[in-house]
């Protein structure tokens, strides 16, 4: 197993906060610079990856099949057309739900270790055992999170969990976030949820619509060429994934309308 | 304190809810991060006090022992007023007097 490899859980606590979406788009991201990506959904119960990458009618076998060795890990893992440095594997198909333990996790992810520099796991939400089982086979963890008190929360229980299980680094994607919302402090701010999860923030993703438009279509944001400010975002964390240093998006200094200056005025701190 | 929070003090609007989220979550972490029981947290807090009023008189009543979390530390906090003698002396009690009362 090649020790290099990047294997990057990508989880949150709560559902439906951006995790697959960030899975998508970080992978297409990272694959466009270069590097060998794999996309692996842990989260087979419920899969949708496929979807989001436009690969829902490519789909053969699972990992489940690698491991019984009814075919090979080649077979199984989708390349992208587009992009060839991305390649999908379904952990299972829906029917079995029972199927996985944390032992075949880590053979897959360590089948994939040989073949790809970074490995990112689509985790299902929840801290059951499909949480547990995409842990035991990470060495890092991105944990998705949205501003509002629920995500939170469960992002910090999820933050305990992982610490206890040794993984390292554990960093912070605060997802869909409303600059007007927070300017007119009616929105938990950036600095708000660092401070409170007490992680390093690898990146923000902005609210941004064309996530919609572009889950439509099965072309992820970072795929399409498309300059929205969601693009923009997931382009970053790619970046600083890599190592570079790539400043942070404010959110107070987009818009730049009056309403805008004065819903920062507003804002500035006077004691 | 912003120019908002002030306005909305002025016009005695409710608080910003992001305030009100901030200060909601720090406590609830702080007790989920301790895992702590209500019920243990409460008698923690009754013997704390006991503890601390065999040996100065403090104000029973408004002593308060709370849950505080930062940086993912979390911290017993105790507030306990003593009581002051007229003269701005603290009321210290001898050894081995009792604690009742
Ligand atoms: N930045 C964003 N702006 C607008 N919509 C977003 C953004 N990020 C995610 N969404 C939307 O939120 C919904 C949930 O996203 P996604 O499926 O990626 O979440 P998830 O964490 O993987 O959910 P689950 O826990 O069910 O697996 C989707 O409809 C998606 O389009
Ligand atoms: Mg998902």
């Amino acid at each position: 197993m090649s020790t290099n490899t990047r294997i990057i859980l990508i989880c949150s606590g709560k559902g439906g906060v951006g995790k697959t979406t960030l899975t998508a788009n970080l992978g297409i991201a990272l694959a466009r610079t270069g590097v060998r990506t794999a996309v692996l959904d842990a989260d087979f119960g419920l899969r949708n990856l496929d979807l989001l990458l436009g690969l829902e009618n490519r789909i053969v076998y699972t990992a489940q099949e690698v491991l019984e060795e009814s075919c090979r890990l080649d077979q199984a893992l989708v390349k992208h057309k587009q992009e060839p440095n991305l390649a999908l594997l379904p952990a299972g198909n829906p029917r079995m739900l029972e199927w996985l333990k944390p032992d075949d996790m880590q053979r897959i992810v360590s089948m994939l270790s040989d073949q790809f520099d970074y490995v990112l796991i689509d985790c299902p939400a929840g801290v059951e055992d499909g949480f547990k089982n995409a842990v035991s086979a990470s060495k890092e963890a991105i944990v998705v999170t949205n501003p509002e008190v629920s995500a939170v929360r469960d992002a910090d229980r999820v933050i305990g969990l992982l610490n206890t299980n040794g993984i390292n680094p554990v960093q912070l994607v605060l997802n869909r976030v409303r600059p007007k919302m927070i300017a007119s402090q009616e929105m938990l701010s950036v600095d708000d949820v660092t401070d409170i999860l007490a992680l390093p923030l690898l990146g923000l993703v902005l609210e941004d619509e064309q996530v919609i438009v572009s889950t439509n279509r099965g072309v992820p944001l970072t795929l399409s060429g498309i300059n929205s400010p969601a693009a923009r975002c997931y382009s970053n964390i790619a970046s600083r994934l890599q190592g570079e240093e790539v400043p942070l998006i404010d959110p107070a200094k987009e818009g730049s309308g009056m309403r805008d200056k004065f819903r920062r005025l507003m804002q500035t701190k006077i004691f | 304190m912003t120019l908002r929070d002030i306005l909305n003090k002025l016009l005695r609007r409710q608080e910003s809810s992001a305030n009100t989220a901030r200060e909601r979550l720090q406590l609830v972490l702080a007790h989920d991060r301790a895992d702590l029981s209500p019920d243990l947290l409460d008698q923690m807090r009754k013997e704390i006090l006991e503890v601390v009023a065999k040996y100065v008189e403090i104000d029973i009543e408004e002593g308060a022992v709370s849950l505080e979390t930062e940086d993912r530390m979390t911290a017993l906090v105790a507030n306990l007023p003593i009581k002051r003698l007229p003269s701005g002396a603290i009321k210290v009690k001898e050894h081995g007097e009792s604690s009742d009362n």
